[in-house]
């Protein structure tokens, strides 16, 4: 029971896009996948969700191919950056079709959800602003009876009282009924504590994939004097660098080497994921992943 | 109830140190309902799989207890196991730093027991 991406690999116009790509979403998560603009994440939703083929690679859910298949992709959503919905159309007359297309799509559900966030339904699409037009596609991807729910930037546009609600109908809906959740967005502190597992795709490649938990208590801020700290830190996985004055903070992602005295004037704290991400992807040439 | 949560603790580490917390200073009382998974996990936008793990730190502990339909429970005698547990852990969580933080301060022995006497003093 999982979505296997295996060995996936794309291009447009001979630029790559994604480099032999390879996760395992399972089900009833809530996973984060954190990039930054241009790393791939847009496009590797729009493969697992059977939207573009990839050139390399497959992407199987419970082991059957996805590809055109139309029972395993009436089990996925992708709410997209994008808009596919025509500008004249009314929303209620957007939920009829959606409702025609999903079988069990949960109508009252969204006319609830839509009332808590203040949307008229009766407004045409291309009526809303950036931010309702992300509410109105978040209702949508609440309400289909999909097993496993892609939010591509599904807070964009949103004011932070909408967010709060995002997060909260989120955490609402995922324990009344447990179904997957892979989120994609750039807010990181927002969600750090809501996703249980982490990928992060940098320069086309997964360089990040486990446990939130796992992944943080891997992730180290060594600070103290230059000196020390240089020399404490030597040999590890140093990811970047501050320095204040005469402190220098390092940040470390692996294991620190335990027999290795730690001097008093060295202090030793965890990072959080939104430091340890903007550390792991500022450059190309400081990053090493182990 | 307030929560404070850090940013460089394990989060299932502080949920059940914040549950245990306020048991010990008996916000929730022995017997009394716990909030449900649910409800902590919305109000502080935490993963409900990472709020259950932190209470079932306190299951095992036999702090609060799970009754099926219902909810999770403070266990009777709870607050008092608490007392007993930070009673064992004062030494290493409180004297150990004091005497350490003394001495760096050259703090003599009668000084410090001379302190310690005026912070009685000062209840």
């Amino acid at each position: 029971m999982s979505i296997q991406v295996k060995a996936v690999s794309q291009a447009f116009h001979h630029q790559t896009i994604l480099d032999n790509v390879s996760l395992t979403i399972e089900p009833e998560k809530i996973y984060g996948l954190l990039g930054r603009n241009g790393a791939g994440k847009s496009t590797l939703l729009n493969i697992i969700s059977n939207r573009i083929f990839a050139d390399h690679g497959t992407v199987t859910l419970d082991e059957q191919s996805m590809r055109d298949n139309d029972q395993t992709l009436g089990r996925i959503y992708l709410m997209s950056e994008v808009n596919l919905y025509p500008d004249r159309t009314k929303l209620n007359k957007l939920l009829d079709t959606t409702t025609q297309l999903y079988g069990d799509f949960d109508r009252p559900y969204a006319e609830r959800l839509a009332k808590e966030f203040g949307l008229d339904l009766n407004a045409r699409f291309g009526k809303l602003s950036t931010g309702y037009r992300t509410i109105f596609k978040l209702i949508v991807a609440f309400c289909v009876p999909a097993d496993y729910i892609f939010l591509d930037e599904p807070v964009l546009g949103l004011d932070a009282n909408h967010r709060e609600l995002f997060y909260n109908e989120l955490i609402e809906t995922y324990s009344e009924k447990p179904r997957t959740f892979v989120i994609s967005t750039h807010l990181i502190e927002e969600i750090a504590n809501l996703i249980e597992h982490v990928f992060v795709l940098d320069h086309h490649q997964i360089t990040v994939n486990g446990s939130v938990p796992d992944i943080l208590e891997r992730a180290y801020t060594i600070s103290g004097s230059d000196h020390d700290v240089t020399t404490y830190t030597q040999g590890l996985n140093v990811i970047g660098a501050d320095h204040l004055g005469g402190i220098t903070a390092h940040y470390v992602y692996g294991p620190l080497q335990d027999d290795r005295p730690i001097p008093d004037t060295v202090k030793i704290e965890h990072l959080d994921l939104q430091k340890l991400f903007i550390n792991l992807t500022n450059t190309k040439e400081e990053a090493h992943v182990n | 109830m307030q929560f404070n949560f850090n940013s460089t603790e394990p989060i299932y580490l502080q949920v059940a140190e914040q549950i245990e917390e306020a048991i010990f200073a008996r916000t929730f009382s022995e017997g009394e309902q716990v909030p449900s998974t649910t409800e902590i996990s919305k109000e502080f936008h935490i993963n409900p799989a990472t709020v259950l793990k932190g209470m079932n730190i306190l299951v095992d502990a036999n702090l609060i207890e799970k009754r099926r339909g219902v909810g999770m429970f403070v266990v009777p005698g709870a607050q008092g196991r608490i007392v007993e547990k930070r009673r064992n852990q004062f030494y290493d969580d409180y004297v150990k730093n004091l005497v350490s933080e003394a001495r760096k301060l050259h703090i003599t022995k009668p000084e410090l027991a001379q302190l310690i006497e005026r912070g009685f003093q000062a209840k």
